[in-house]
């Protein structure tokens, strides 16, 4: 306990502490606010942020598009049901996402000859490919806890198909979705490493922090990691709301044992 | 039948765009082609130079033994962390939890940043070494360990652990021999957790790592940007190894017979 405690303090609490205190001094060690007024009104930063928030928001509506059916099918279907095929969907998280991405960069290139002509839908397209299986496992998570009864209630009460997916899988699947929305947006507003293999750009938040970084200015990276964090917060905040229960220890990226 | 083809026919679309470019390259890595298009040539070449290469093999095994040394370190902390909040009173608990959440939910740049400025422009810690990368990984790895074991000591039988002390056990007998085999399933999965955690990071590693060292991640990232060919097509064989092993070892862990539900 007491060690872990003085870990926590040490690696994980104090981190912020620094990062805070850099990002409220200037180069001579004043305290001022000149960093964040930079950030605002420095059109590249603020284009960045737009531009990964962006690419996030895509990612993650595609990923949902995609994978909510494949959950639905899975989990609900008749096919499937009995032999569950979730490890075909989630084995890709255990290859390295580095090998993977260069994979379907090799394919892109393949089709398009240039990769540099359509940065943000390669951008878009390998965020898909790479988080699409950190989409579908909270959402079958869901789907399966989901009682048959409660669909076939519905059914003997009138409702349609279509309106039975509506009005009741949709609403009680909710805290899947929010899960699956987290474990993917906020990875793919940092992700640089996707938009650098195909395109060797700096648009992303997280490539921000790199560059600052490498030029040994800590404090305007500060600020990013300030800002990310402000907005990590706000998307905890409003997912707890919503699911208004303790999240599962499976609450992010890529990982479940 | 048409509602069965449309589900087939999605579950379909979606495993070919997971799996498609893994394949696809697996297949062109035992060629000579340098790119995907023409295939030239049935060869072992690309697997040769991935086990002759020295550069390769020290990057292949420096990655997996830091996600060993990293993941064993991140579990005995992690386990001995959720045991030692799990007997503590209740303030200090919530505090730990508090704390143990902002690496889970936390993004990984951000962590990473935050530990390099902290150990480098803070503490003076040489770069040259690994104290960095490792207690980077550490803080990512660990908190996933406490959050699997935690939940299994909340679910054990206390009373057992009485009944160990109340039988002549010391508290260190009583936690070895009897909350440690109630647990154990749970520090496993924290262990494998940890592992994979340490193997597909990518942004700790950048920013802690010692010049000269490179985990796959890093290694991966920089050898796109260059242009040797070789080294790109027996990236290429790498990936089929992995992504065979993995398959394997998904196909073993699901043979196993099921103990108990996971968490």
């Amino acid at each position: 306990m007491i060690p872990y405690a003085v870990f926590l303090v040490l690696f994980v609490v104090l981190p912020l502490f620094v990062i805070i205190s850099y990002a409220f001094t200037n180069g001579n060690g004043e305290v001022s606010f000149e960093n964040f007024i930079h950030f605002f009104q420095n059109r590249k930063t603020i284009g960045t942020l737009l531009y990964s928030t962006a690419i996030a928001v895509l990612t993650t509506v595609f990923c949902l598009l995609l994978g909510y059916p494949v959950a639905y099918i899975l989990a609900k279907g008749e096919i499937f049901r009995e032999h569950s095929l979730l490890f075909l969907f989630v084995l890709p998280m255990w290859i390295n996402f580095t090998l993977r991405i260069t994979a379907m960069k090799e394919i892109l290139t393949f089709f398009e000859g240039n990769l540099a002509y359509h940065p943000f839908f390669n951008t878009v397209f390998c965020m898909v490919y790479d988080f699409l299986p950190f989409m579908i496992q909270p959402l079958y998570n869901a789907l399966t806890k989901l009682d048959d009864s409660m669909m076939e209630a519905a059914q003997d009460l009138g409702a349609n198909r279509l309106q039975v997916i509506l009005k009741v899988v949709l609403p009680l699947s909710i805290p899947g979705i929010v899960s699956g929305i987290t474990m993917v947006f906020l990875p793919s507003m940092t992700n640089y490493v996707v938009l650098d293999l195909v395109y060797n750009s700096t648009y992303i938040m997280g490539s921000l922090i790199g560059s600052y970084f490498s030029a040994y200015d800590w404090h305007n990276g500060s600020v990013i990691s300030l800002v990310l964090l402000l907005i990590i917060c706000m998307i905890t905040f409003i997912s707890n709301r919503l699911t208004r229960f303790e999240p599962e220890p499976e609450t992010k990226k890529r990982r479940t044992a | 039948m048409m509602k069965k083809f449309l589900q087939y026919a999605w579950i379909g679309m979606v495993l070919l765009f997971l799996y498609a470019p893994i394949l696809i390259l697996g297949i062109y890595s035992f060629t000579e082609s340098t790119m995907i298009g023409s295939i030239r040539g049935f060869s072992l070449k690309n697997y040769i130079t991935l086990f002759t290469t020295p550069e390769l093999l020290q990057m292949i095994f420096g990655t997996v033994a830091l996600a060993f040394v990293v993941a064993i370190l991140s579990t005995i902390l992690g386990t001995a962390g959720a045991i030692g909040t799990f007997y503590s009173k209740k303030n200090t608990e919530h505090a730990v939890e508090l704390a143990n959440q902002i690496p889970v939910v936390n993004a990984d740049v951000v962590t990473g940043f935050s530990i390099c400025i902290l150990l480098i422009a803070f503490f003076n810690i040489e770069k040259d070494s690994f104290f960095p990368l490792v207690i980077g990984q550490m803080t990512l790895c660990t908190p996933f360990v406490y959050l699997q074991v935690m939940p299994r000591l909340q679910q054990m039988d206390q009373h057992l652990y009485e009944a160990a002390l109340d039988l002549g056990c010391n508290t260190s007998q009583a936690l070895m021999k009897v909350t440690l085999p109630q647990i154990w399933p749970a520090v496993l999965s924290g262990f494998m957790t940890a592992i994979t955690l340490s193997l597909d990071d990518y942004f700790i590693a950048t920013y802690t790592k010692p010049a000269t060292f490179d985990t796959i991640s890093t290694y991966v990232v920089n050898a796109t940007k260059g242009s040797q060919t070789e080294i790109k097509t027996a990236l290429w064989a790498l990936s089929t190894i992995i992504f065979v092993l993995v398959v394997v070892m998904t196909i073993a862990a699901n043979r196993l017979p099921k103990e108990e539900e996971e968490l």
